[in-house]
């Protein structure tokens, strides 16, 4: 299988297909409704972002809180369309990696294609076997939404596939 | 009569969060099972394998089977002849806190519906029924909302055939397509009222989930629910939805009489990870 590192994904993105499997090592930041919608504002009204978007992974995900003696709680992936609203503004400021589960919409997947980026599936209604890919994790940003919050998570071999690569073909298609 | 101290039931719904975050169910895992015999393709086989080692480490590690663990849905059946002492829905609130808080898991409930808010773990969803005897039954069910957003409720024609109220399920089933987390477990209810025949859809999930090869069976709903499974089994939607014989493992019906002049039916579908536990005082 073939191996990818956050570090490297300019190079290594391009040469993804839909439906291939890969296992990404790396930092990876989680963002779900909340702090899409923050991030979209803050974006527009061109505050500062608290995380660097530039060629970032966003991991569509809300923990669990993390039991005594683990790294990460439960940690699978939510359901991406919802965040489909948000993902262009993103993209435009420098988001090249998405994991998530689920189709993403038409406009989606053009931009995914304009901005050369991939959406990855993980597998989904698995997070307590995918804490197992997470060898740091801390909430960096939004805390007071709780899980809602961003956490920066540095995975090792976490198990994907390309959902939309980045010639915006789907696998769902 | 019976005495029952709010304590003690506190107590048995913060075991119940743990025991169905942490354990899945075992009629749930006996399809996944089968579901991973049936199906050929090997990427398939290996996210089937996936789900199956997930609930294994989630049993053995007391970790969340899933990170979503949902708004608590608590049904309640208490015996005739039983006195609660102090306030029933504040002990399953409270309880629900103590399991969540304990179990660290996650709190995905926001007290207002429109201004939202930071997550807190209740209050549940609580159903009460008043039943013969001296007992007290509780069953947990944590709801996860990737699954719980594809419900679906019509109200149909008295005169309605029956394949159209197929054709209604396995269309709500096309929509939720690879989003809800399959394979599915689908949960129906058929007719009382608007609101009662969506209760009953929820209902319907907590029923033991059933196979059996479709020629055996005589009584006509355990009949729909084996010609739904393999009608929608051939829509390819399969396991994360990229393709395979196992979109659903279990589909479960309750009905309840109607008005002549409707007939409703309600879809929830759940994900694999079905968690609900069941305790007795
Ligand atoms: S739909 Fe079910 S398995 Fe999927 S994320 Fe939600 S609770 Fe978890």
């Amino acid at each position: 299988m073939k191996r990818i590192n956050t570090l490297l994904i300019e190079k290594q993105l391009g040469g993804l297909k839909a439906g291939d499997e890969v296992l990404l090592s790396g930092i990876v930041y989680t963002a779900r409704d909340q702090a899409h919608k923050r991030l979209a504002e803050a974006i527009k009204k061109r505050s500062s972002l608290p995380i660097d978007l530039k060629g970032a992974f966003i991991y569509y995900c809300g923990p669990t809180a993390t039991p005594r003696g683990k790294v990460i709680g439960s940690c699978g992936p939510t359901t991406s369309f919802r965040m489909d609203e948000f993902t262009p503004v993103l993209l435009k400021v420098g988001l090249r990696g998405m994991i998530g589960k689920g189709r993403r919409s038409k406009e989606v997947c053009r931009q995914i294609k304009k901005y050369k980026a991939v959406y990855f599936l993980t597998y989904a209604g698995c997070g307590a076997l995918l804490s197992k890919y997470v060898v740091k994790a801390e909430p960096i940003a939004y805390k007071e939404l709780g899980p809602e919050a961003v956490y920066k998570l540095e995975v090792k071999d976490f198990p994907l596939i390309v959902g939309v690569d980045s010639q915006g073909r789907s696998v769902y298609d | 009569m019976r005495r029952i101290t709010a304590s003690w039931i506190r107590d048995l719904v913060a075991q119940l969060c743990l025991k169905a975050n942490f354990t899945l169910r075992g009629d749930v895992i006996t399809q996944l099972k089968s579901a991973y015999i049936r199906e050929k393709g090997k990427r398939t086989k290996d996210i089937l394998a996936a789900i199956m080692d997930n609930s294994a480490i989630a049993r053995r590690e007391n970790l969340a089977i899933c990170q979503d663990t949902g708004m608590p849905c608590v049904f309640i059946e208490i015996g005739q002849e039983v006195i609660i002492k102090g306030d029933l829905k504040k002990a399953v609130n409270k309880g629900i806190e103590d399991g969540y808080k304990k179990g660290c898991l996650r709190s995905s409930v926001v007290r207002d519906p429109l201004l939202r808010g930071k997550p807190v773990y209740g209050p549940a969803v609580i159903h009460i029924d008043i039943v013969r005897g001296d007992k007290l039954k509780i069953i947990v069910l944590p709801k996860g909302f990737g699954c719980e957003n594809k419900s679906r409720l019509r109200m149909f024609n008295p005169t309605i055939e029956i394949n159209a109220i197929k054709e209604f399920i396995i269309e709500t089933v096309k929509m939720a397509g690879p989003e809800a987390c399959p394979p599915y477990i689908i949960g129906v209810g058929i007719g009382g009222t608007a609101d009662y025949a969506t209760f009953l859809a929820k209902k319907a999930l907590l029923k033991k989930i059933a196979n059996s090869p479709l020629r055996k069976l005589s009584n006509p709903i355990k009949k729909l629910e084996q010609e739904l499974m393999a009608e929608i089994n051939k829509l390819n939607i399969g396991p994360m939805g990229l393709g395979g014989k196992s979109t659903v493992i279990g589909v479960n019906i309750e009905t309840y009489p109607t008005h002549i002049a409707g007939l409703p039916v309600a879809v929830n579908i759940s994900c694999h990870a079905l968690r609900s536990a069941t305790g007795i005082i």
